[in-house]
């Protein structure tokens, strides 16, 4: 369904994207993982057109995203940290992309119910709180019902109730048949969601994998053990 | 006493023959005018009644009147002069005078006076001359409500409307001038007044004066001429109800004076000229109580002239009040009316409490750097011309309005 | 897009800055009309209003609010919407508040008590400068993230075209009068987009001045239909060529 193939991005020194290509289906579930700045924010939003690489090719449904702008139709996003205009309620924000995107399907608002969104819809973006913020964006994702679900560290920031909230939506939706890209520093919370990781560091692909085919070669059963066996036999 | 009073007055009567009335008509038995004129005498009326008389050069010679009656038009055939009077108290009134000769060498008119007096050209319309009315030595004649229009485009191609030379004591009255080289000229011409006339869309000046002394002229108008009107090498000449209005271009004035002196300028309108009045070697001129309005200069003095009064004037909207090319000023400024005027009146007196700089400093800049007009009212200029109001430096310090009053004179 | 355009205005307006630029612009444009007795002065007022008061509020309030509005394009950017459409109704909101609050403002009271060919120019001149200056700000802000580098930017664009520009421009002249620089001096002014409002404005207001001697040389260019015709046209390209820029840089741009 995603496709890179051979994306550069360098911001001054920094190469972000070292000739990334990795190939996702719909119907997966994969994890983003690696350090610090090793390049995941800058590829995700590379795929949502945020960010243009220097070179390569981002294939959206075999087709090239470059001069398309309509295959954002079917992605889902949330950041990192949402940033919304200071000055509009949660329920102009919402309205707003809604009228924008001129959505026909029928809207799912599972998560604007479950986190209770419109109990707050007149508190201005500004005075919320991250956590807030995060089920706002959570909630704009999901609304749209999309093919893609492109989440940055979508728990982090959120409490316990609200996490787990989240994390049965994602499980709900994978089974939909969708495809779901999760960036994450909590190894332990992915282990239910993903079928697949892509472990990227300074830049580049280190791997892309099944998660059961992981399984099978370190004998762990826990993905924060697999990943750490995996980093201990690259050092040796 | 009273008899030989008696006596003399009956001696005139019988010796001149009684004045008879002859008449030029297709039905009458005169068909021209020139055969009318050869059995006229002193003192006769030939009456022209309307037709097309073309008759070459027309000459009169005795003292006769010569009356058109529903505008008979003498036409010139552009070859000749068309009338020349050679004679005193000639009459000649109410024709069409058309296409005279046009030639460089002669300066053929539609009428010539020649060193005669009392002769007096009324409402006649000249159309399409080289010089359409020209008096030369002349005495006491009068010009009156004639209509005069050349169809001027190139200044040497076309003479003046009312031409005057070396002639003294001239009437010319109600006339109006349009198309030609000069709408007046004047030249070696004295005690003569030029009143009511209007001289627009000449090609050169409007009125023109040269070595004329001793001359007035009074409530005309001067509109869009080429350069307004011309006052040179002249002394005593009182100026005064003109109208100078959109007398626009290049080297446009609405009034030049050059090298004149002991004049007298009261109550007249400068309106919209480029520069109202420019004053080249000006000397003892009195300006007084006009109206400067939306000039682009009011006043252009050059610095060699002197003791020049201006006074009781109303400035108003100029793009420039006044502008010099020297730094010396023999003229003074006192009580006018500036519109930019910015200063206060404590006392309730009507004259500013401080004195007013009429020379602003970008007026000094653009006598010398013509271009810099361009950069008129942007903020760079606007901040110079303050610090030069406040701190003057570069502009006379004698340029100077002592009694600047606080509202514009009822003129 | 109209949606866009619909939020970022109604942005504007609850914003309200731009509702008391429009205000203090009636204040300032009726009282000078009221107070002075004759409206030349009236219209000296709006002049200097017009080439420096409405330059700098529109430059700094278009670049404070690019800026401030980083969030909201960034959301919009991962929608499916074009780039070229989020920008141009960033701008179009931007500029049409502009150029309406100057319509309101001054052109009200610039067209009672003023002829209508000056008030028409006026108007006109007035709004195309808003317009000017809401694309160089755009410039500034696309072309550095910091926004006190962006701010400073549009203040340096501001000081040069309103103050800089002429002094260089005098500094030029005095160099140069020994020269006929007059034709020359045509085509430098029509370097800056406030001096060539100022020319046309001029041409009004000082006809006669201007009818003689140099004056009668940027007469028959800018007084002439033709001149006035590429006078408006060089504006129009202060207008578009920067926000052409603008929004090439910003279709690169990485959020």
């Amino acid at each position: 369904m995603i496709e890179t193939r051979h994306l550069n991005k360098r911001f001054g020194r920094l190469q972000a994207l070292d000739k990334i290509s990795v190939h996702c289906q719909s119907s997966q579930s994969i994890a983003l993982i690696g350090p610090n700045g090793c390049g995941k924010t800058t590829l995700i939003k590379s795929v949502l057109g945020m960010v243009v690489p220097d070179s390569g090719d981002i294939l959206f449904k075999e087709k090239s995203i470059k001069k398309d702008y309509t295959y954002r139709n079917h992605i889902g996003y949330m950041p990192q940290i949402g940033r919304y205009p200071d000055n509009m309620t949660i329920g102009q924000v919402l309205d707003m992309i809604i009228n924008i995107r001129s959505y026909q399907g029928t809207l799912d608002e599972d998560l604007v119910r479950e986190f209770g969104i419109e109990q707050m819809k007149n508190k201005r973006m500004r005075t919320l709180s991250g956590g807030t913020r995060q089920k706002v964006s959570a909630c704009l994702a999901f609304i749209f019902n999309p093919d893609v679900l492109i989440l940055d560290e979508p728990t982090a920031g959120l409490d316990p109730i609200a996490s787990e909230i989240l994390k049965e939506k994602i499980i709900a939706e994978k089974q939909n048949g969708k495809l779901i890209l999760i960036t994450s520093h909590l190894l332990s919370e992915l282990d239910d969601m993903i079928t697949q990781i892509i472990f990227m560091q300074e830049g580049r692909l280190v791997f892309h994998k099944n998660i059961t085919e992981l399984h099978a070669e370190t004998g762990e059963n826990r993905i924060s053990k697999a990943i750490a066996q995996i980093l201990k036999k690259q050092k040796a | 006493m009273r008899t030989l009073l008696c006596l003399t007055l009956m001696l005139s009567f019988v010796s001149t023959t009684p004045a008879k009335t002859i008449r030029v008509g297709e039905t009458e038995i005169f068909k021209t005018i020139t055969s009318a004129l050869k059995k006229a005498s002193d003192g006769d009326t030939i009456l022209v009644f309307g037709g097309f008389y073309k008759e070459g050069n027309i000459i009169i010679e005795k003292s006769i009147s010569l009356i058109g009656i529903d505008m008979p038009v003498i036409d010139g055939d552009k070859k000749v002069e068309i009338l020349s009077i050679h004679a005193d108290y000639v009459t000649l009134k109410g024709f069409k005078i058309q296409r005279s000769g046009h030639a460089s060498i002669g300066d053929p008119a539609g009428v010539k006076v020649y060193d005669s007096k009392h002769v007096r050209i009324l409402d006649n319309y000249f159309y399409d001359n080289f010089f359409s009315i020209y008096i030369q030595r002349s005495k006491h004649c009068i010009v009156k409500n004639n209509r005069v229009v050349s169809l001027g485009v190139d200044e040497q191609e076309i003479g003046n409307g009312i031409h005057c030379w070396k002639s003294d004591s001239l009437l010319i009255i109600g006339n109006y001038l349009s198309g030609n080289r000069d709408g007046i000229y004047f030249e070696f011409v004295t005690h003569s007044v030029i009143w009511r006339n209007i001289s627009e869309n000449n090609t050169r000046y409007g009125l023109h004066f040269m070595f004329s002394h001793n001359d007035s002229y009074f409530t005309n108008i001067f509109r869009n001429n080429g350069a307004g009107v011309a006052v040179m090498y002249t002394k005593h000449v009182t100026m005064m109800n003109n109208t100078f209005i959109e007398n626009w271009g290049d080297a446009a004035y609405g009034l030049l004076l050059k090298e004149i002196s002991d004049s007298y300028i009261y109550n007249n309108r400068f309106i919209n000229n480029t520069s109202a009045i420019f004053l080249d070697g000006a000397n003892r001129i009195i300006v007084e109580k006009n109206l400067f309005k939306s000039n682009g200069w009011g006043m252009k003095i050059q610095a060699n002239g002197m003791d020049n009064v201006i006074t009781k004037n109303n400035f108003i909207r100029n793009t420039f009040d006044i502008s010099t090319n020297g730094s010396l000023v023999l003229s003074t400024f006192d009580e006018n009316y500036w519109d930019r005027y910015e200063g206060y009146d404590l006392n309730k007196d009507q004259i500013g409490d401080v004195p007013y700089r009429p020379l602003s400093l970008f007026s000094v800049i653009v006598e010398t750097n013509p271009p810099a007009m361009l950069l008129y009212r942007s903020f760079m200029v606007s901040l110079l011309d303050k610090s030069e109001r406040i701190l003057p430096s570069l502009t006379p310090d004698n340029f100077i309005d002592n009694i600047p009053l606080m509202r514009p004179l009822p003129l | 897009m109209i949606r866009i355009i619909k939020f970022v205005i109604l942005d504007i307006i609850k914003n309200k800055i731009v509702l008391a630029y429009t205000l203090l612009l009636a204040i300032f444009a009726w009282s000078a009309f009221s107070l002075e007795d004759t409206s030349a002065k009236g219209v000296l007022s709006l002049l200097n209003i017009i080439l420096l008061i409405v330059p700098l509020v529109s430059v700094l309030f278009t670049t404070i609010y690019i800026y401030n509005s980083a969030e909201f394009v960034e959301l919009l950017t991962s929608q499916p919407i074009k780039r070229n459409k989020i920008w141009i109704s960033l701008f179009i909101g931007l500029s049409g508040s502009m150029a309406i609050a100057f319509f309101l403002g001054a052109g009200v009271p610039l067209f009672i008590y003023t002829e209508p060919s000056l008030s028409l120019i006026m108007v006109s001149i007035g709004m195309l400068i808003s317009l000017v200056f809401v694309s160089l700000a755009f410039l500034s802000a696309s072309i550095t993230r910091d926004k006190a580098k962006g701010i400073g930017m549009s203040i340096m664009l501001w000081l040069y075209f309103a103050l800089l520009f002429d002094a260089l421009v005098l500094f030029l002249l005095f160099q140069l009068s020994d020269y006929p620089i007059e034709k020359m001096m045509i085509g430098i002014t029509a370097t800056s987009p406030i001096d060539l409002a100022r020319i046309l404005i001029l041409l009004h207001l000082d006809v006669s001045a201007m009818m003689g001697y140099t004056g009668a040389i940027f007469k028959k260019f800018f007084g002439s239909a033709e001149g006035m015709v590429i006078a408006f046209f060089l504006l129009t390209l202060w207008v578009a060529i920067p926000y052409y820029i603008s929004l090439r840089i910003f279709k690169r741009k990485d959020l």
